[in-house]
């Protein structure tokens, strides 16, 4: 496969949260300001690029029936390497993301792709395809915590543009979901056209 | 490889003895700076709610309704007691605990107060905290011995936060804890 293609699929070809609608939870979850999404993101593409790195690495010693638990100790182990690091050199973000750095663990997109892509290719193409699909994720919770933010504050990456409240409904749950579903019906049109 | 029992166990028990010592590495590499990063959190804390100190003196106070302690910080001038920065918190918060650092002079009115951590509602709740609202300003320079800690709502003197009087309460709530706390202590004459 070419490596440009393999590393710019993540991003609308198949990007993991608006095409592949994998990882949702802390997609809704964090997605309260552009900078929580962004830190959220690179955070998974680390755990992406390292746990791809790791697998390809290993992919012929570890026994098929036992891939899976291999996999998420692997998986654990860089989200809890992760966690410490940003607990001690950036508190204020750790406080924000909170439990969703943890729940890194269990997000479907790290997993599927050690499953699917790095236990069956060389380690470049996995480093590739684990940093494209991060950075794709990245994006997508930037977009969404953009819209949210910008809506729901009248801030965005933490500067005020208008006085007063935004549409509170976007900070908010329900906010969330509204927001990327019109996001992902736009990158559906995107897509076929 | 096979996927023999042998070979299952040895690659499993080898997967993990690498990662606990990486993560062992890792957490002590982290340790320090973490706790540096706690402290440095309380110490600005504290600076916010009290007056100008040289040293801090540190007491828990077991609250009368019982729960957890509530830690008092007698901020010293010398050997004068200049103010009381209170760690305290409330179980009444609308999304869990609401954690609050609440300063007290020594006459026992309210120097300042400051947000520690909470899981209220974004762009509701949230606004007890002194940056995003001035709700807490309020209790400035007031002494709960005096003024009523509850919202209007609940025959208080407290202006609730508009759409948010449960967190308001709760914010209310905590600092009804750190005063009694003080006033056990011995502060507030």
């Amino acid at each position: 496969m070419n490596q440009l293609e393999n590393f710019t699929k993540g991003f609308i070809r198949n990007n993991p949260v608006l095409v592949l609608l994998l990882g949702t939870c802390p997609t809704l979850g964090v997605t309260t300001s552009a900078i929580n999404g962004l830190g959220m993101g690179l955070a998974t593409t680390f755990v992406l690029v390292m746990s791809n790195l790791a697998i390809s690495l290993m992919k012929n010693l570890i026994p098929d029936n036992v891939r899976i638990p291999a996999f998420i100790v692997i998986i654990a182990s860089f989200v809890t390497i992760v966690d410490l690091f940003m607990a001690g050199y950036a508190p204020a973000l750790h406080e924000q993301l909170g439990l969703f750095i943890p729940l890194i663990v269990v997000n479907c997109i790290v997993l599927g792709r050690a499953e699917a892509f790095a236990s069956k290719n060389d380690v470049f193409s996995s480093v590739i395809d684990g940093l494209g699909m991060g950075l794709g994720f990245a994006f997508a919770l930037v977009m969404l915590g953009s819209i949210r933010e910008v809506l729901g504050g009248g801030t965005f990456f933490g500067l005020r543009f208008m006085q007063g409240d935004g549409i509170l409904v976007f900070v908010l749950a329900p906010g969330a979901f509204i927001a990327l579903g019109y996001l992902i019906a736009l990158i559906n049109k995107l897509r076929k056209a | 490889m096979e996927s023999s029992f042998k070979n299952m166990t040895l690659v499993l028990l080898g997967i993990s003895l690498v990662t606990s010592f990486a993560l062992g590495a890792v957490y002590n590499l982290t340790k320090e700076p973490i706790e540096k990063a706690r402290q440095l959190k309380k110490e600005l804390a504290i600076k916010q709610v009290v007056p100008d100190f040289e040293r801090l003196e540190t007491v828990e106070v077991l609250p009368d309704e019982g729960g957890d302690p509530v830690v008092i910080n007698k901020a010293m001038q010398g050997d004068e007691v200049v103010g009381y920065a209170v760690e305290t918190y409330s179980k009444k918060g609308f999304g869990g605990d609401v954690l609050l650092m609440v300063g007290f002079l020594p006459d026992g009115s309210i120097y300042n107060t400051a947000v520690l951590g909470h899981s209220e509602t974004p762009g509701l709740g949230d606004k007890m905290d002194a940056a995003k609202s001035k709700f807490s300003e309020q209790f400035k320079n007031q002494n709960p011995e005096s003024f009523k800690l509850k919202v209007k709502k609940d025959g208080g003197q407290v202006d609730a936060i508009t759409a948010a009087t449960i967190s308001s309460r709760a914010f209310c709530d905590g600092v009804q804890r750190a005063y009694d706390a003080v006033k056990k202590e011995g502060g507030t004459k």
